[in-house]
């Protein structure tokens, strides 16, 4: 059996009321952190564990943490990253709902080495019972001790609050969050200044998401180093991966980074197979905006090495046989999936989620929409095709946040391992046409209805 | 897009206004304004949707321009911006719930409750609405019903039906 360090005690009853979690050995990271560690400690730890952020961008969250600006009279802030949105990805609903302590335990051990004294968990608008989960277990930490004023006798407060959003995907960014935080339109801001420097109110600011922030527990109680030990490279510890789509155990995995993509799919640990006994035909395998492989490199790098999951080995390859591990959200298609189909739904969700800023994002993934559809309901040309690749390329890399990326990736990874797909589409109309669902009036939610 | 049909004047209920005073004391002093999205949400909770005399009482009340409130309310788009059934049913139709079936669980419940999306049963009980990713993939087709956001997995043409059936029970219960 593959360690666990976040869901070591998932299936404890009552795991969710403060008591059990306690017994279980829960707030231990809070008393060694606060007792026997200096802020600067705890940071040094979460940077020997070599932990990377977990929300799908992989960046160093030791190093994230030491850029924290520390000017003297001006409040720092941490804000947790709970507006899980990606297409594919739900692992933190996951831990929310079952151990939610452990995200509050990891909040008042980072907070405390960031030197915050009011710290946010901004959770997506449409988590409301994960809300509620939370400010109870918010409760039940401040009634024994752990949140408030001079907590454990140390002299140090913490004031910890939950912030519910309104259904946007694009306040998964950070910037937005801030903005969305403090009660405005969730339009990235313009890098930098970093939120390092400027970032909640104008304040030095971190944002973490949850897993994140989950993990720092494991790494306080047994040290960095030891967290180090598991997993491969660069890629340490354990990750939550969540698997979804065509797959006969769908669910939550906590896996030891560097398990093989193969094993994780077939064996009955994980993810048990395909479902309906069908074979695999393509995996997306970190959340909706990494590029989508079809099976064969999915399993195995294009050198014929086994795939890991690993931050690493899925980006083997680069973008031209390679994806990215991104947040996890791991979403596998069985055999009789449109490749087509799904890109066209993607584009349309990052369309409908472009806050608008910037016209290469607002503009293009409309156009992209709109094309795709087109061929999906065969009525596309070969010239279609063409044009999507350009229009996914003027797209990349030339909006204000990665929202841009995120949607022109899809488009261009599916055309590129896929384009006999869309050439079937384009050749044979009429069939392509017959296999449409029939919901052909869409209203968009935004849209008056009369 | 804002309505403007509905302009009946509205008063906030003094539970109402307790909550937006518990919610406003978790920021700094002068930064009210982030208590928005979380006052917005109770608003909705009391109204089911959002008028704009209630948008113009929630801008009074936090001391910012009405137009504040209307560009956030029309940004986020769990904010409904006209009356909606009793219950409104947002069903994920993004990729993952796709792959197992969500499309066929929408066109049943159009069929069903006799409405397209986004339009109120005469009754006045329901309406519906394919709402992006829910992060419910591994569970999925699943849909939502607000104040509370109660959330329905693994959902067949059986399972929407049998969820009809108890809330039609349910409000007749309550009356």
């Amino acid at each position: 059996m593959a360690r666990k360090l976040l869901l070591t005690h998932i299936d404890v009853p009552g795991i969710q009321a403060f008591d059990v979690y306690r017994q279980k050995g829960g707030y231990r990271a809070v008393e060694k952190a606060l007792k026997t560690l200096t802020p600067d400690e705890v940071v040094d730890e979460v940077k020997k564990s070599g932990l990377r952020g977990r929300g799908g961008a992989g960046f160093p969250t030791g190093m994230k943490w030491s850029f924290l600006a520390k000017p003297e009279g001006v409040p720092r802030y941490l804000v947790c990253n709970a507006d899980e949105s990606e297409p594919g990805t739900f692992k933190d609903r996951y831990l929310m709902t079952h151990i939610p302590h452990a995200l509050i335990e990891g909040m008042i051990v980072a907070s405390y080495a960031l030197g915050a004294n009011t710290s946010y968990i901004y959770v997506r608008g449409e988590m409301m019972p994960q809300v509620r989960i939370l400010e109870r277990a918010i409760a039940e930490a401040r009634q024994a001790g752990f949140l408030g004023k001079n907590i454990l006798g140390v002299g140090y407060d913490l004031e910890l609050y939950v912030q519910p959003g309104g259904g946007a995907y694009i306040c998964g960014e950070e910037t937005a969050l801030l903005e969305s935080l403090e009660g405005k339109r969730g339009n990235p801001r313009i890098k930098p200044p970093f939120p390092a420097v400027s970032g909640l109110y104008n304040c030095p600011t971190v944002v973490n998401n949850v897993e994140s922030i989950a993990a720092t527990v494991p790494i306080i109680n047994d040290g960095g180093e030891e967290y180090a030990k598991i997993g491969i490279e660069r890629s340490t510890g354990t990750k939550l991966i969540s698997a979804g789509g065509n797959l006969n155990n769908p669910g939550v995995y906590e896996i030891e980074l560097g398990l093989p993509v193969e094993e994780f799919i077939y064996s009955d640990e994980y993810c048990g197979g395909i479902a309906n006994g069908k074979r695999l035909k393509a995996v997306v395998a970190g959340g909706s905006s990494v590029p989508i492989l079809p099976a064969n490199l999915i399993l195995k790098t294009l050198k014929g090495e086994s795939r890991l999951m690993t931050y690493e080995s899925l980006a083997d390859g680069g973008f031209q046989s390679g994806t990215m591990l991104g947040s996890g959200g791991f979403i596998a298609f069985d055999e009789d999936q449109c490749i087509v189909r799904n890109t066209w739904n993607f584009t349309r969700f990052y369309h409908h989620e472009s806050c608008g800023q910037c016209s290469p994002c607002r503009e293009g993934t409309g156009w992209m929409e709109k094309v795709l559809h087109k061929i999906e309901h065969g009525h596309g040309s070969f010239s279609d095709i063409d044009l999507l690749v350009d229009v996914s390329k003027k797209i990349e890399g030339n909006t204000i946040c990665p929202l841009g990326d995120a949607a022109a990736w899809p488009v261009a990874s599916a055309i590129r391992h896929f384009r006999d797909e869309f050439e079937w589409h384009i050749t044979n109309g009429q069939e392509a046409q017959a296999r449409n669902f029939g919901l052909a009036h869409y209203a968009d939610p935004l849209e008056p209805v009369v | 897009m804002l309505s403007v049909k509905h302009n009946e004047p509205v008063e906030f209920a003094e539970d109402l206004l307790g909550k937006f005073a518990e919610i406003v004391a978790r920021y700094p002093e002068g930064r009210q304004k982030s208590a928005l999205l979380p006052v917005l949400h109770e608003v909705q909770a009391v109204y089911g949707w959002l008028s704009v005399p209630a948008m113009d009482r929630v801008a009074a009340y936090l001391g910012i321009e009405p137009i504040e409130v209307y560009e956030v309310a029309t940004f986020y788009t769990m904010f409904f911006l006209r009356p909606q059934g009793k219950y409104a049913l947002e069903v994920c139709r993004t990729g993952p719930c796709c792959l197992v079936g969500a499309e066929r669980i929408m066109k049943h419940l159009e069929s069903r409750l006799g409405v397209k999306e986004g339009e109120v049963t005469p009754d006045g009980l329901f309406s519906w609405r394919g709402v992006e990713c829910l992060a419910a993939c591994g569970y999925g087709p699943v849909l939502q019903i607000g104040p509370e956001y109660t959330f329905y997995e693994n959902l067949t043409e059986e399972s929407v039906d049998k969820l009809i059936d108890e809330l039609k029970e349910k409000a007749v219960a309550i009356g």
